[in-house]
Protein backbone atom coordinates (compact mmCIF):
# COMPACT_ATOMS: atom_id res chain seq x y z
CA UNK A 1 0.00 0.00 0.00
CA UNK A 2 2.65 2.14 1.18
CA UNK A 3 4.81 1.35 -2.00
CA UNK A 4 1.64 2.28 -4.28
CA UNK A 5 0.99 5.74 -2.27
CA UNK A 6 4.69 6.65 -3.14
CA UNK A 7 4.30 5.74 -6.91
CA UNK A 8 1.48 7.50 -7.37
CA UNK A 9 2.53 10.71 -5.86
CA UNK A 10 6.33 10.61 -7.56
CA UNK A 11 3.89 9.77 -11.16
CA UNK A 12 1.77 13.31 -9.75
CA UNK A 13 5.15 14.91 -9.38
CA UNK A 14 6.28 13.91 -12.66
CA UNK A 15 3.00 15.26 -14.67
CA UNK A 16 3.10 18.42 -12.50
CA UNK A 17 6.86 19.11 -13.95
CA UNK A 18 5.87 18.09 -17.49
CA UNK A 19 3.14 20.27 -17.34
CA UNK A 20 5.36 23.35 -16.03
CA UNK A 21 7.47 22.34 -19.04
CA UNK A 22 4.93 21.97 -21.42
CA UNK A 23 3.63 25.41 -20.44
CA UNK A 24 6.98 27.01 -20.52
CA UNK A 25 7.50 25.60 -24.01
CA UNK A 26 3.78 26.41 -25.45
CA UNK A 27 4.45 30.34 -23.94
CA UNK A 28 7.90 30.68 -25.89
CA UNK A 29 6.83 29.11 -29.32
CA UNK A 30 4.01 32.20 -28.94
CA UNK A 31 6.48 34.48 -28.43
CA UNK A 32 8.31 33.17 -31.29
CA UNK A 33 5.33 33.33 -33.48
CA UNK A 34 4.79 37.05 -33.09
CA UNK A 35 8.76 37.83 -33.53
CA UNK A 36 8.35 35.79 -36.57
CA UNK A 37 6.03 37.62 -38.24
CA UNK A 38 7.97 40.67 -38.72
CA UNK A 39 10.61 38.39 -40.16
CA UNK A 40 8.20 36.63 -42.52
CA UNK A 41 7.20 40.19 -43.59
CA UNK A 42 10.62 41.21 -44.18
CA UNK A 43 11.44 38.52 -46.13
CA UNK A 44 8.63 39.00 -47.87
CA UNK A 45 6.38 35.92 -47.38
CA UNK A 46 3.30 38.08 -46.65
CA UNK A 47 2.01 36.12 -43.23
CA UNK A 48 -1.63 36.49 -42.43
CA UNK A 49 -2.58 39.23 -40.01
CA UNK A 50 -3.48 37.98 -36.89
CA UNK A 51 -7.45 38.92 -36.37
CA UNK A 52 -9.30 40.38 -34.05
CA UNK A 53 -12.13 41.79 -32.65
CA UNK A 54 -12.33 44.75 -30.07
CA UNK A 55 -14.41 47.14 -28.67
CA UNK A 56 -14.13 50.85 -30.81
CA UNK A 57 -13.03 53.99 -28.48
CA UNK A 58 -16.47 55.26 -28.18
CA UNK A 59 -17.70 51.73 -27.25
CA UNK A 60 -20.48 52.12 -29.27
CA UNK A 61 -19.36 49.13 -31.63
CA UNK A 62 -17.16 46.15 -31.92
CA UNK A 63 -14.41 46.38 -34.69
CA UNK A 64 -13.04 43.36 -36.32
CA UNK A 65 -10.11 42.95 -38.70
CA UNK A 66 -12.39 40.73 -40.80
CA UNK A 67 -14.74 43.52 -41.16
CA UNK A 68 -12.34 45.26 -43.43
CA UNK A 69 -11.59 42.03 -45.59
CA UNK A 70 -11.16 43.34 -49.30
CA UNK A 71 -9.73 46.45 -48.34
CA UNK A 72 -6.41 47.69 -47.95
CA UNK A 73 -5.36 48.62 -44.15
CA UNK A 74 -2.96 50.72 -42.79
CA UNK A 75 -2.85 49.05 -38.93
CA UNK A 76 -1.17 51.51 -36.47
CA UNK A 77 -0.86 50.77 -32.97
CA UNK A 78 -0.72 54.22 -30.50
CA UNK A 79 -1.62 54.91 -26.90
CA UNK A 80 -2.12 58.92 -25.78
CA UNK A 81 0.85 59.22 -23.25
CA UNK A 82 3.00 57.90 -26.41
CA UNK A 83 5.04 61.16 -27.87
CA UNK A 84 5.86 59.78 -30.83
CA UNK A 85 2.06 59.00 -31.55
CA UNK A 86 1.10 62.55 -31.45
CA UNK A 87 3.34 63.45 -34.42
CA UNK A 88 2.09 60.71 -36.78
CA UNK A 89 -1.48 61.34 -35.62
CA UNK A 90 -2.09 63.64 -38.33
CA UNK A 91 -0.14 62.13 -41.29
CA UNK A 92 -2.10 59.13 -40.44
CA UNK A 93 -5.51 61.12 -40.67
CA UNK A 94 -4.34 62.61 -44.09
CA UNK A 95 -3.36 59.45 -45.62
CA UNK A 96 -7.19 58.24 -44.60
CA UNK A 97 -8.58 61.55 -46.11
CA UNK A 98 -6.00 61.07 -49.23
CA UNK A 99 -6.57 57.21 -50.13
CA UNK A 100 -10.34 57.13 -49.43
CA UNK A 101 -11.17 56.97 -52.92
CA UNK A 102 -8.88 54.02 -53.24
CA UNK A 103 -10.59 51.88 -51.01
CA UNK A 104 -7.71 52.59 -48.55
CA UNK A 105 -8.27 51.79 -44.38
CA UNK A 106 -6.39 53.50 -41.90
CA UNK A 107 -7.26 51.59 -38.55
CA UNK A 108 -5.69 53.01 -35.22
CA UNK A 109 -5.55 50.77 -31.83
CA UNK A 110 -5.33 52.68 -28.77
CA UNK A 111 -3.84 50.32 -26.47
CA UNK A 112 -3.11 49.83 -23.06
CA UNK A 113 -4.31 53.85 -22.42
CA UNK A 114 -7.09 55.26 -20.43
CA UNK A 115 -10.26 55.42 -22.78
CA UNK A 116 -10.83 58.78 -21.97
CA UNK A 117 -7.31 59.47 -22.80
CA UNK A 118 -7.39 58.50 -25.77
CA UNK A 119 -10.81 60.06 -26.74
CA UNK A 120 -9.08 63.07 -25.98
CA UNK A 121 -6.59 62.26 -28.39
CA UNK A 122 -8.68 61.50 -31.22
CA UNK A 123 -10.57 64.81 -30.93
CA UNK A 124 -7.23 66.72 -30.06
CA UNK A 125 -5.98 65.91 -33.44
CA UNK A 126 -9.60 65.44 -35.19
CA UNK A 127 -9.28 61.75 -36.00
CA UNK A 128 -11.87 60.32 -38.31
CA UNK A 129 -10.62 57.07 -38.98
CA UNK A 130 -11.68 53.86 -37.44
CA UNK A 131 -10.63 53.70 -33.41
CA UNK A 132 -10.62 50.31 -31.75
CA UNK A 133 -9.39 50.35 -28.09
CA UNK A 134 -7.77 48.16 -26.40
CA UNK A 135 -6.87 48.41 -22.67
CA UNK A 136 -5.54 45.34 -21.73
CA UNK A 137 -3.66 45.19 -24.82
CA UNK A 138 -4.58 41.83 -25.80
CA UNK A 139 -3.62 42.17 -29.40
CA UNK A 140 0.08 43.38 -28.48
CA UNK A 141 1.47 39.94 -27.97
CA UNK A 142 -0.20 38.51 -31.21
CA UNK A 143 1.45 41.34 -33.72
CA UNK A 144 4.88 41.10 -31.36
CA UNK A 145 4.73 44.38 -30.41
CA UNK A 146 7.64 46.02 -28.64
CA UNK A 147 6.39 49.66 -28.08
CA UNK A 148 4.34 52.33 -29.27
CA UNK A 149 3.97 53.06 -31.71
CA UNK A 150 4.11 50.43 -34.34
CA UNK A 151 2.35 50.06 -37.87
CA UNK A 152 1.44 46.80 -40.03
CA UNK A 153 0.10 47.11 -43.89
CA UNK A 154 -2.24 44.57 -44.15
CA UNK A 155 -3.36 42.95 -47.70
CA UNK A 156 -7.18 43.23 -49.28
CA UNK A 157 -6.67 39.56 -48.47
CA UNK A 158 -5.89 40.21 -45.12
CA UNK A 159 -1.77 39.35 -45.44
CA UNK A 160 0.98 41.21 -43.76
CA UNK A 161 2.99 43.22 -46.51
CA UNK A 162 5.37 45.75 -47.38
CA UNK A 163 7.12 46.86 -43.83
CA UNK A 164 6.82 46.68 -40.11
CA UNK A 165 7.34 49.93 -39.02
CA UNK A 166 8.48 50.52 -35.33
CA UNK A 167 8.26 53.56 -33.63
CA UNK A 168 6.92 56.97 -35.86
CA UNK A 169 6.19 57.00 -39.03
CA UNK A 170 7.37 59.64 -41.80
CA UNK A 171 5.55 61.04 -44.68
CA UNK A 172 8.21 58.90 -47.30
CA UNK A 173 7.99 55.35 -45.16
CA UNK A 174 4.35 55.67 -44.91
CA UNK A 175 3.52 56.95 -48.81
CA UNK A 176 6.52 53.57 -49.80
CA UNK A 177 3.96 51.41 -47.94
CA UNK A 178 0.85 52.62 -49.03
CA UNK A 179 2.06 51.96 -52.74
CA UNK A 180 2.67 48.54 -51.73
CA UNK A 181 -0.40 48.09 -49.90
CA UNK A 182 -2.77 49.32 -52.56
CA UNK A 183 -0.86 47.39 -55.43
CA UNK A 184 -0.75 43.64 -53.49
CA UNK A 185 -3.88 41.16 -53.55
CA UNK B 1 -3.50 43.43 32.70
CA UNK B 2 -6.32 45.40 32.61
CA UNK B 3 -4.75 47.78 30.62
CA UNK B 4 -3.26 45.38 28.23
CA UNK B 5 -6.75 44.27 27.76
CA UNK B 6 -8.07 47.55 27.20
CA UNK B 7 -4.94 48.19 24.66
CA UNK B 8 -5.75 44.80 22.42
CA UNK B 9 -9.29 45.89 22.11
CA UNK B 10 -8.81 49.28 21.27
CA UNK B 11 -6.07 47.95 18.55
CA UNK B 12 -8.99 45.30 17.17
CA UNK B 13 -11.55 48.08 17.08
CA UNK B 14 -8.92 50.49 14.98
CA UNK B 15 -8.09 48.16 12.45
CA UNK B 16 -11.00 47.34 10.57
CA UNK B 17 -11.57 51.10 11.30
CA UNK B 18 -8.68 52.55 9.23
CA UNK B 19 -8.96 49.84 6.98
CA UNK B 20 -12.76 50.83 6.19
CA UNK B 21 -11.60 54.92 6.33
CA UNK B 22 -9.24 53.62 3.69
CA UNK B 23 -11.98 51.59 1.25
CA UNK B 24 -14.28 55.23 1.71
CA UNK B 25 -11.92 58.11 1.54
CA UNK B 26 -8.64 56.34 -0.38
CA UNK B 27 -5.62 58.29 -0.90
CA UNK B 28 -3.58 58.16 -3.93
CA UNK B 29 -1.15 56.04 -1.65
CA UNK B 30 -3.74 53.57 -0.69
CA UNK B 31 -4.05 52.73 -4.54
CA UNK B 32 -0.55 53.17 -5.91
CA UNK B 33 0.92 49.73 -4.35
CA UNK B 34 -2.20 48.46 -5.09
CA UNK B 35 -2.30 48.87 -9.01
CA UNK B 36 0.68 48.30 -11.54
CA UNK B 37 1.78 50.29 -14.64
CA UNK B 38 0.40 48.00 -17.46
CA UNK B 39 3.77 48.81 -19.63
CA UNK B 40 6.21 48.03 -17.10
CA UNK B 41 4.36 44.99 -14.96
CA UNK B 42 5.29 44.38 -12.27
CA UNK B 43 6.06 47.24 -11.00
CA UNK B 44 3.24 49.22 -9.04
CA UNK B 45 2.16 52.68 -9.94
CA UNK B 46 4.58 54.12 -6.39
CA UNK B 47 7.39 52.17 -8.43
CA UNK B 48 6.79 53.59 -12.01
CA UNK B 49 7.76 56.77 -13.73
CA UNK B 50 6.58 55.72 -17.03
CA UNK B 51 4.32 58.20 -18.89
CA UNK B 52 1.38 55.87 -18.87
CA UNK B 53 1.88 55.52 -14.94
CA UNK B 54 1.56 59.36 -14.90
CA UNK B 55 -1.92 59.41 -16.62
CA UNK B 56 -3.14 56.34 -14.31
CA UNK B 57 -2.50 58.49 -11.05
CA UNK B 58 -3.90 61.72 -12.34
CA UNK B 59 -7.17 59.14 -12.99
CA UNK B 60 -6.89 58.19 -9.54
CA UNK B 61 -6.60 61.52 -8.74
CA UNK B 62 -9.57 62.58 -10.61
CA UNK B 63 -12.02 59.59 -9.15
CA UNK B 64 -10.66 60.34 -5.83
CA UNK B 65 -11.88 64.17 -6.15
CA UNK B 66 -15.31 62.72 -7.41
CA UNK B 67 -15.71 60.45 -4.14
CA UNK B 68 -15.02 57.27 -5.59
CA UNK B 69 -14.41 54.14 -3.29
CA UNK B 70 -11.50 52.30 -3.16
CA UNK B 71 -12.79 49.63 -4.64
CA UNK B 72 -14.73 51.50 -7.31
CA UNK B 73 -11.41 53.07 -8.51
CA UNK B 74 -10.22 49.44 -8.96
CA UNK B 75 -12.98 48.36 -10.98
CA UNK B 76 -12.92 51.30 -13.64
CA UNK B 77 -8.83 50.85 -13.88
CA UNK B 78 -9.67 47.53 -14.18
CA UNK B 79 -12.74 47.67 -16.76
CA UNK B 80 -9.96 49.28 -18.69
CA UNK B 81 -6.80 48.10 -18.26
CA UNK B 82 -8.06 44.18 -17.19
CA UNK B 83 -7.34 42.25 -14.46
CA UNK B 84 -3.39 42.32 -15.05
CA UNK B 85 -3.53 46.04 -13.53
CA UNK B 86 -3.97 44.77 -9.98
CA UNK B 87 -1.02 43.89 -7.90
CA UNK B 88 -2.67 41.32 -6.61
CA UNK B 89 -5.95 39.42 -8.23
CA UNK B 90 -9.28 39.40 -6.69
CA UNK B 91 -10.62 37.31 -4.40
CA UNK B 92 -13.06 35.68 -6.63
CA UNK B 93 -13.70 33.18 -9.43
CA UNK B 94 -10.69 31.58 -11.31
CA UNK B 95 -8.37 34.38 -9.10
CA UNK B 96 -8.87 32.42 -6.20
CA UNK B 97 -6.96 29.64 -6.98
CA UNK B 98 -4.22 32.03 -6.79
CA UNK B 99 -4.83 32.61 -3.23
CA UNK B 100 -5.71 28.77 -2.40
CA UNK B 101 -3.30 27.16 -4.01
CA UNK B 102 -0.43 28.16 -1.18
CA UNK B 103 -2.49 27.69 1.53
CA UNK B 104 -3.69 24.24 0.18
CA UNK B 105 0.15 23.66 -0.79
CA UNK B 106 1.24 24.46 2.87
CA UNK B 107 -1.32 22.60 4.29
CA UNK B 108 -0.39 19.36 1.83
CA UNK B 109 3.64 20.22 2.90
CA UNK B 110 2.36 19.75 6.28
CA UNK B 111 0.41 16.50 5.98
CA UNK B 112 3.19 14.73 4.46
CA UNK B 113 6.02 16.38 6.68
CA UNK B 114 4.02 14.59 9.67
CA UNK B 115 3.63 10.81 7.77
CA UNK B 116 7.21 11.18 7.55
CA UNK B 117 7.93 12.16 10.99
CA UNK B 118 5.55 9.52 12.24
CA UNK B 119 6.84 6.71 10.08
CA UNK B 120 10.31 7.95 10.91
CA UNK B 121 9.33 7.66 14.63
CA UNK B 122 8.14 4.11 13.79
CA UNK B 123 11.54 3.06 12.07
CA UNK B 124 13.17 3.46 15.05
CA UNK B 125 10.87 1.76 17.91
CA UNK B 126 11.67 -1.89 18.54
CA UNK B 127 9.92 -4.34 15.95
CA UNK B 128 9.37 -7.05 18.61
CA UNK B 129 7.60 -7.31 22.14
CA UNK B 130 9.57 -6.45 25.29
CA UNK B 131 9.97 -9.05 27.57
CA UNK B 132 10.70 -8.14 30.98
CA UNK B 133 14.31 -8.50 32.12
CA UNK B 134 16.22 -8.34 35.93
CA UNK B 135 16.91 -4.52 34.94
CA UNK B 136 14.00 -3.56 33.41
CA UNK B 137 15.59 -3.45 29.86
CA UNK B 138 15.01 -4.90 26.70
CA UNK B 139 16.56 -8.53 26.92
CA UNK B 140 20.14 -8.83 24.71
CA UNK B 141 20.08 -11.14 21.38
CA UNK B 142 21.41 -14.12 22.80
CA UNK B 143 23.86 -14.81 20.40
CA UNK B 144 25.28 -11.78 21.88
CA UNK B 145 24.85 -12.86 24.99
CA UNK B 146 26.26 -16.08 24.49
CA UNK B 147 29.86 -14.54 23.42
CA UNK B 148 29.74 -11.43 26.42
CA UNK B 149 29.80 -14.33 28.45
CA UNK B 150 32.59 -16.36 26.89
CA UNK B 151 34.11 -13.17 27.20
CA UNK B 152 33.54 -12.83 30.49
CA UNK B 153 34.84 -16.05 31.30
CA UNK B 154 37.92 -15.75 29.46
CA UNK B 155 38.68 -12.50 31.26
CA UNK B 156 38.01 -14.96 35.06
CA UNK B 157 40.58 -17.50 34.06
Amino acid sequence: MAARLKLLSQAAAVMVVALLIALLGWQIAKAEDARGLSAAVAAGKAPPAPGFVLESLEGDEEISLADFRGRPVVLNFWASWCGPCKDEAPMLQSAWERYDDRGLVVLGIDAQDLRVDGRRFAERYGLTYPLAYDGNGSTLGRYGLTGFPETWFVSRSGRLVGEHVTGALDEETLERNIQVLLGAE
Amino acid sequence: MRRLLVATLLLALAGPTAASASEQRPTLADLEDEVVCPVCTPETLEQSNSAVADRMRAFIRQRIAAGDTKSEIKEKLVAQFGEQVLAAPSKRGFNLLAWALPLVGGLLAGVALGVLALRWRRGREPTGPLEASSNGRRPLDPELEQRVDEELARFDT
